[in-house]
């Protein structure tokens, strides 16, 4: 579980978010929504110590873990895993190598162990015949599945996504949410999805937050966010034609 | 004023590079890939620019003194001198500035664009020393490629003045041992050094803090040039004065 409290960061004196405060359960799917420029990818860059807050609280299990101590800030690195929006796999490396990457890093396997671990998580994100491809050798969706297999190879307590279905065609990039949700139930993590589709907010939102300038507006899940009256967070829902022919749809 | 926060930025770089060390099993294939990119697959156009640069050095030496009163062996002692002082080291590393300047720039761009710099930070890895450490221990090897350009620029040298009639073989191989210097070779391979080190760090800077999309890993690329070479001219100048002057 992963809680934040009022936390809030500014790049050159512009606030980017503001006083956020949230609970990200473990064992479910959390996302972060919001428009782009809602300051999604800046909380999730805090989340992950990659920005430091200007003010506010970040607890990892109940635990703050100290900034200034080099070891700790690494300890818990290698507790995350990160599926990047455009997937930031390794072009120098294999599909294999990438997997295999961090547990080259951070574990004292063999060789052989090392490519046993690769295989079970490749085996998990159904890859098949891509150990020795390179990164610009695969597709769109086949580059997100190495993403995940890399992203919990070392079995992570978290497990955080930037926009994984970006770029993917519809019924791939729920084949795609629905893999992180089974990994994240499966492997009993804490996971937190930014996205602005609306697709992956009713497939997959456990628990959903709502970004509008920097400030959290809404907290709820996948079917709290339709029946809600807030009127920005219905711009953003019935934005799309589909969900307004639903919405008259369910009302008829 | 905005230099001054590149330098102190460049500095910290530096700084960061030398500590929290990447384990050395990976460490290791890195360096010697690093080898092989930026020193094995510099050995060819070192070889055909030294060797063309040491024949035409030594044609114009010939072609400006054409007073007979002037020694047979000035070509070859006039080529040395060029070629080991100046030539091999500084121009060389000014073509190696476009050559792997813009190769460690464009690599760590296209990294930091396509956040594989951002995925190497979130697993815990320093990624200033992962990227930019096997560079700098790579480009220890520099000097080879230097002795190699002052081999073959003499050689080019010789070639072109004893073929093209303008000196004879025993006056150039007299000319290359006249009042011969070891501490001019010594300041060369201090110069090498510094090079390589700049070499390595100021494309390595230029890549790493890049902000934008392809075209701007391109213009970046660019100004990695113009700021490697510039860095490079200045530390001759001032290693020059301070050892030979």
């Amino acid at each position: 579980m992963i809680e934040i409290n009022k936390i809030s960061k500014s790049f050159d004196n512009h606030k980017i978010i503001e006083d956020i405060s949230a609970t990200f359960d473990k064992g479910k799917t959390n996302l972060i929504i919001g428009q782009s420029g809602s300051g999604k990818t800046v909380l999730m860059k805090c989340l992950l110590g990659l920005h430091e807050v200007d003010k506010g609280d970040i607890l990892y299990d109940g635990k703050e873990f100290n900034k200034d101590e080099i070891s700790e800030v690494s300890d818990l690195r290698k507790q995350m895993g990160m599926v990047f929006q455009g997937s930031a796999l390794f072009d120098s490396m294999s599909v294999l190598d990438n997997i295999i990457f961090p547990l080259r890093m951070f574990s004292n396997m063999s060789q052989s162990k090392m490519i046993e671990r690769a295989r079970e998580v490749i085996h998990r994100v159904d890859l098949k015949d891509v150990d020795n491809k390179f990164p610009s050798e695969i597709s769109g969706g086949m580059k997100k599945r190495v993403a995940i297999a890399r992203a919990i190879v070392l079995n992570p307590k978290y497990l955080f996504c930037d926009e994984p279905n970006s770029g993917l065609d519809p019924k791939t990039a729920i084949i795609i949410d629905k893999l992180i949700q089974e990994i994240t139930v499966e492997y009993d993590i804490t996971t937190i999805i930014n996205t602005h589709d609306m697709n992956s907010v009713m497939e997959i939102g456990d628990k959903i937050i709502f970004l509008v300038e920097g400030k959290k507006i809404w907290e709820g899940n996948n079917e709290e966010i339709l029946n809600t009256d807030d009127k920005l967070i219905n711009d953003f829902v019935y934005s799309s034609e589909l969900f307004k022919k639903v919405k008259l749809s369910q009302k008829k | 004023m905005r230099i001054f926060f590149h330098i102190g930025r460049y500095f910290l770089m530096i700084k960061y590079t030398f500590s929290k060390f990447t384990k050395w099993s990976v460490l290791k294939k890195l360096i010697f890939q690093e080898i092989e990119d930026l020193i094995l697959g510099s050995i060819g156009i070192v070889a055909f620019m030294s060797f063309l640069i040491g024949g035409v050095v030594a044609i114009q030496t010939a072609l400006a003194i054409e007073n007979p009163l002037l020694p047979g062996n000035l070509i070859g002692f006039a080529t040395r001198q060029s070629v080991i002082l100046e030539f091999a080291p500084t121009l060389i590393s000014i073509i190696m500035a476009g050559k792997v300047g813009s190769f460690i720039t464009s690599s760590i761009g296209t990294m930091r664009v396509t956040e594989q710099i951002d995925a190497l930070e979130v697993m815990g890895i320093n990624s200033f020393n992962y990227l930019i450490f096997p560079k700098i221990i790579s480009l220890l090897l520099y000097p080879f490629l230097i002795t190699l350009a002052m081999f073959l620029g003499i050689l080019g040298g010789y070639i072109a003045s004893v073929y093209a009639g303008f000196s004879t073989s025993f006056d150039f191989i007299q000319g290359i041992q006249l009042d011969f210097k070891v501490f001019h070779i010594i300041y060369t391979y201090i110069k090498t050094i510094l090079f390589a080190f700049v070499l390595a760090t100021i494309p390595s800077y230029h890549g790493f803090f890049m902000k934008g999309g392809a075209l701007e890993v391109g213009k970046a690329s660019n100004i990695s040039f113009v700021w490697t070479s510039s860095v490079i001219i200045i530390i001759n100048f001032i290693v020059t004065q301070l050892l030979l002057a």
